[in-house]
């Protein structure tokens, strides 16, 4: 409960930002120092620091196995999820250690999307509102309202509004993975993580998906995994590159980034030379 | 012999390029490469209709030796509410064996399912890894017990102590017989719950717990009602593994054939009744054909109960795409 006191909801960036000034004189929502991560004895993350900025899309990129869903999954705790594992480093959100933190707390606080759409096997409007239960919302009337609120913000509303207690199975691949993040904003995070959320995905869903995403990121942080360099150009303010076996090597704007890479394996990864 | 020379398009007079024609060879050789290359089918064909034969041989003889006992009493004599075989005049009521068997099977599952759900969880969703191996071989060794061994257990030490805490004439009652039969049934259910449980797929307990939901309610919410129908399935099964049981409860079951509602009173099942007079019977007497429809009895609801079992796993198998 301690994350709790940092008192923001998606509601109000401003309120967060003043607040993030004012005391910890800072615009970062998450902040990593020299954090590593381990499955086993294999090292996925080696000293990673950085700063995920409050406003906006913060895209990490890297060619495959270089550690960033891990990295990603760092943020909501579900790393640990799964036995072996072990972290060095700190992790702060709003100035707190994370990895002291409850992480069924923090998992309130900072959503998260996956890969393949996972809804569950329920009715659409009972995948919305389970976040909201779970945390021990009963009201009826209120769930509904939280319901459509949050299909609406996932851009889902109109095309389900009729078939709520239809099973999440009957919709498309690209619809289901909106009722994902429909689901995930039901909860009110003030961060929302989104592992490669259209690597599942045809064209047009993509699309749909980052037009949303592009959408919500004026409400809350987003921090996206993305293996597509013209998605992370697209969608993201921020770009965090991994390279192999962990490594930071490169973390700013976008555009500076793109086009002025620091880091000589960054720029050949950008140019497509390997990954 | 090369008369479809060039029939898959123009490559020359040399013939197709590719022998695309079924492999057959004239005479005794072409019989042994046949027999050679296609011999398999025949073969597991044969080996696994025996399997079906033996079910076929089985449902024949006891239904044959079952049925002289309609033209003898009729289906109102076997459904009676009366068994007394040996009696003037002998009744062949088979009620309450039906009624003693329901209610021994009816208590055993009442703690068997709750604590086999509840063991199932525990190895599926929260145990780590070696106490999961540890918990799976107990269960195997559980279900691997002789049954003579569990009805020894009952009678030297549940029944003994259930008639000291009840205050019976004798420890040989339907609650005895259900514990045993709880325990038996246990490993059935454990195991079987298990594997439903585990055949829900990872992303679903993700999803959830990523909502900020505890593991619990991860398991009661999702996990649970994901695995609905396998778990009905394994309840299924384990009902089977309980009403069939004959040796356990025929020790600690008392063997009255009475029609009781009370735990605390002796049952006949029908097992029991079948294994206890078999031998007494004269072969071909109304006693001996009443006792093969017990059996009828007791193997329709074996039929139906797995069939329903195999039904609700399937469903779970369908419905996750595995």
């Amino acid at each position: 409960m301690v994350v709790e006191n940092a008192g923001t909801t998606a509601r109000n960036l401003d309120a967060t930002r003043e607040w993030l000034e004012r005391n910890l004189n800072s615009t970062a929502v998450i902040e990593t120092e020299r954090f590593s991560f381990f499955y086993g004895k294999e090292q996925a993350l080696r000293d990673v620091s950085l700063s995920i900025p409050l406003d906006g899309v913060t895209a990490i990129m890297g060619p495959s196995g270089c550690g960033k869903s891990t990295l990603l999954r760092a943020f909501n705790r579900m790393n640990e999820l799964y036995p072996n594992t072990r972290s060095g480093g700190t992790v702060r959100f709003l100035g707190q250690d994370l990895l002291k933190a409850d992480p069924v707390a923090v998992r309130r606080h900072i959503g998260m999307v996956f890969q393949r759409p996972n809804p569950f096997p329920k009715s659409i409007f009972d995948n919305v509102a389970y976040g909201p239960r779970v945390h021990g919302n009963r009201n009826r009337a209120e769930l509904r309202d939280i319901v459509e609120e949050s299909l609406r913000r996932a851009a889902l509303w109109d095309e389900v509004k009729d078939n709520l207690k239809k099973s999440a199975f009957s919709l498309s691949g690209g619809q289901q993975q909106r009722l994902c993040i429909a689901r995930s904003l039901a909860v009110r995070p003030s961060v929302l993580l989104m592992d490669e959320p259209c690597s599942a995905l045809d064209p047009k869903a993509t699309d749909r998906i980052e037009a949303t995403t592009r959408e919500l990121a004026k409400e809350l942080t987003v921090v996206i995994v993305t293996h597509n360099l013209q998605q992370a150009g697209r969608l993201s303010d921020h770009v965090a590159v991994l390279l192999a076996e962990g490594v930071l090597a490169e973390f700013g704007p976008t555009k500076t980034v793109f086009e002025h890479p620091c880091n000589e394996q960054v720029a050949d990864y950008l140019c497509g030379r390997f990954g | 012999m090369r008369k479809w020379a060039g029939a898959l398009g123009d490559h020359g007079t040399a013939g197709p390029p590719l022998d695309l024609r079924p492999i057959r060879k004239a005479g005794f050789r072409g019989l042994v490469t046949i027999l050679k290359e296609r011999w398999d089918r025949p073969v597991f064909l044969a080996l696994a209709s025996v399997s079906l034969v033996a079910l076929g041989l089985i449902l024949f003889f006891i239904f044959r030796e079952a049925v002289p006992v309609l033209r003898e009493i009729g289906l109102g004599g076997l459904f009676g509410t009366r068994w007394n075989p040996t009696g003037d005049p002998a009744s062949y009521g088979a009620l309450p064996m039906i009624a003693g068997s329901a209610l021994v099977t009816v208590a055993a599952l009442v703690f068997a399912i709750p604590l086999g759900f509840a063991a199932a969880a525990f190895i599926a969703e929260v145990a780590p890894r070696w106490m999961k191996d540890v918990a799976k071989s107990v269960l195997e060794l559980l279900a691997g017990v002789p049954s003579v061994l569990y009805g020894f257990f009952g009678l030297m030490i549940v029944a003994p102590a259930f008639q000291r805490a009840f205050g019976l004439s004798t420890g040989r009652t339907a609650l005895t017989a259900s514990v045993i039969l709880g325990i038996m049934a246990l490993p059935t259910i454990a195991s079987l719950a298990e594997d439903a449980l585990t055949a829900v797929p990872n992303s679903y307990r993700e999803a959830s717990m990523a909502l900020g939901a505890s593991r619990w309610q991860t398991i009661r919410r999702v996990t649970f009602p994901a695995a609905f129908s396998g778990l009905i399935g394994a309840a299924i099964l384990g009902m089977g593994r309980a009403i069939g049981e004959t040796m356990a409860v025929l020790m600690v079951a008392g063997n009255a054939p009475q029609i009781t509602a009370s735990l605390l009173k002796p049952v006949r099942t029908l097992t029991g009744a079948i294994a206890l007079e078999m031998g007494e019977t004269a072969m071909g007497s109304t006693h001996y054909h009443a006792l093969f429809a017990l059996g009828v009895i007791l193997l329709l609801i074996a039929l139906v109960t797995n069939g329903l079992a195999e039904w609700f796993r399937g469903r779970l198998a369908r419905k996750h795409g595995r």
